[in-house]
């Protein structure tokens, strides 16, 4: 019987080494796995490449990771924000590297990842000091940039549903990178509000096919709540 | 010499978002737009962390952590909304579905070239988002901006100084003080809301400017 039920959050990421290409899903603290970010932060990797949208807010989760100095170098679109200080103070002492990628370029490059492709022109950033040195190519009248696509050795995610075969659905805008996360990494990792028997999830409306992920946790969460609620509350 | 104000801009945008257009609303001052679009037209809002059908702030006490727009602030669904990932809400915007992008801009250039993500300031921390998908993929990107800076330089300029965000990609300005459409003869200003004539905004411009606030007015 295949079960990718794990029943901790230490044995989920136990095996993430030293040097990792770890993509961390959620928009702000949307769909941020601040559990499993905080159980990756004990187990005591560094040297880490982190994928995320964001650089982190306040001092949870991926601000709290960066904290710890277990980050190298963060791939990410929008570092700076009002409650991003953990990587600033950071970015100021040039003690962390940044990759800034536009956002649907960083979101169609995990894709292309996931889906096994080698590169894609995109019009998106052409004549930008952010394609510089990149090659470009005129088609059909139009100027695109080449870009590659990224991969990852571990994805972190937050979903609402999964059951044992890995199949996923998420939550409202909380699902954001999460899908294309999970087929971007060699080991998906997922933390789930609730784990349901195998049949319960609709196939009509699975998001994520169980073939992308290969752990899934259940962390209990009050539906409307994230971690930063919570916590403030 | 009479401006517009924000909201007063907000409106007169609005007035050019049709009825069944799907519309992605830039963070900053467009976000104004959404609260003059008639009540009575069905308009889509896209919002690129993934959500279509996007609805006003919710109630107090209503908030969901997990429904946000794209500058993280709480909103709602609209009935008949959905929701998707980060790779579709981006096909969306840079294969060209959306019918209008309103953004906010530090310049434009003559030609079209927009510059709203990075001051150059060599210490800031650069950060850009969804900045360069949204000014090169909807099938109408509008800028929404005061025509002049504090320091009363026209923000219309023969070139941006600032770093661009996406080469001759402005389809059309509204600015406090006018309404100038980016074509291939050049910037054509089709309405004038001060009470300034086209000689005075031309001199407070400082690029060529074509004057078709006569054939705005005939039409």
């Amino acid at each position: 019987m295949i079960n990718k039920i794990f029943e901790s959050l230490q044995s989920a990421v136990a095996d993430v080494h030293d040097g990792a290409t770890v993509m961390i899903g959620g928009f702000g603290t949307a769909g941020m796995p601040s559990e499993l970010i905080d159980a990756l932060i004990g187990q005591g990797a560094r040297d880490l490449t982190i994928v995320n949208n964001n650089a982190g807010n306040g001092d949870i989760g991926l601000a709290a990771l960066l904290k710890a100095k277990r980050v190298r170098k963060i791939i990410c679109s929008f570092p700076r924000q009002t409650d991003s200080y953990v990587f600033d103070a950071l970015y100021r002492a040039g003690e962390i590297e940044l990759e800034l990628v536009p956002q649907g370029n960083l979101a169609e490059r995990i894709r292309a990842a996931g889906a096994g492709i080698g590169g894609f022109f995109t019009p998106t950033g052409y004549g930008t000091r952010l394609a510089e040195g990149k090659e470009t190519r005129l088609i059909d009248g139009r100027h695109y940039v080449l870009e590659s696509p990224l991969h990852a050795d571990f994805a972190l995610i937050k979903a609402y549903k999964g059951d044992r075969w890995g199949n996923l659905i998420y939550r409202k805008t909380a699902r954001n990178f999460g899908p294309i996360m999970a087929s971007a990494a060699k080991t998906a990792i997922v933390q789930v509000s609730e784990v349901v028997p195998l049949g319960a999830l609709d196939p009509e409306v699975i998001i994520t096919p169980g073939i992308f992920v290969q752990r899934v946790i259940e962390v209990p969460q009050a539906a409307h709540q994230t971690a930063a609620t919570a916590t403030a509350a | 010499m009479k401006k517009l104000s924000r909201d007063e801009m907000a409106r007169r945008v609005a007035q050019d978002i049709p009825e069944g257009a799907y519309v992605n609303l830039g963070i900053g001052v467009p976000t104004l737009v959404a609260n003059h679009l008639a009540a009575d037209k069905e308009i889509f809002l896209h919002s690129e962390n993934g959500l279509l059908g996007m609805g006003p702030a919710p109630a107090k006490g209503e908030e969901d952590d997990e429904l946000i727009n794209a500058g993280k602030q709480h909103v709602t669904l609209l009935t008949g909304g959905a929701y998707f990932h980060h790779a579709d809400s981006f096909a969306m915007m840079r294969g060209g579905h959306l019918d209008f992008c309103v953004l906010g801009a530090f310049q434009v250039s003559a030609g079209g070239d927009l510059a709203n993500w990075h001051t150059g300031a060599p210490d800031a921390i650069p950060a850009v988002g969804g900045a360069m998908d949204l000014a090169i993929g909807a099938k109408q990107v509008y800028v929404m901006m005061e025509h002049l800076t504090k320091q009363g330089e026209s923000k219309i300029a023969a070139e941006c100084t600032y770093p661009v965000t996406g080469v001759g990609c402005v389809d059309r300005i509204y600015t406090d003080l006018a309404m100038i459409d980016v074509t291939d003869q050049g910037l054509v200003v089709r309405e004038i809301f001060s009470d300034i004539d086209f000689d005075a905004l031309h001199k407070l411009t400082g690029v060529p400017l074509i004057d078709g606030t006569q054939a705005a007015r005939a039409a």
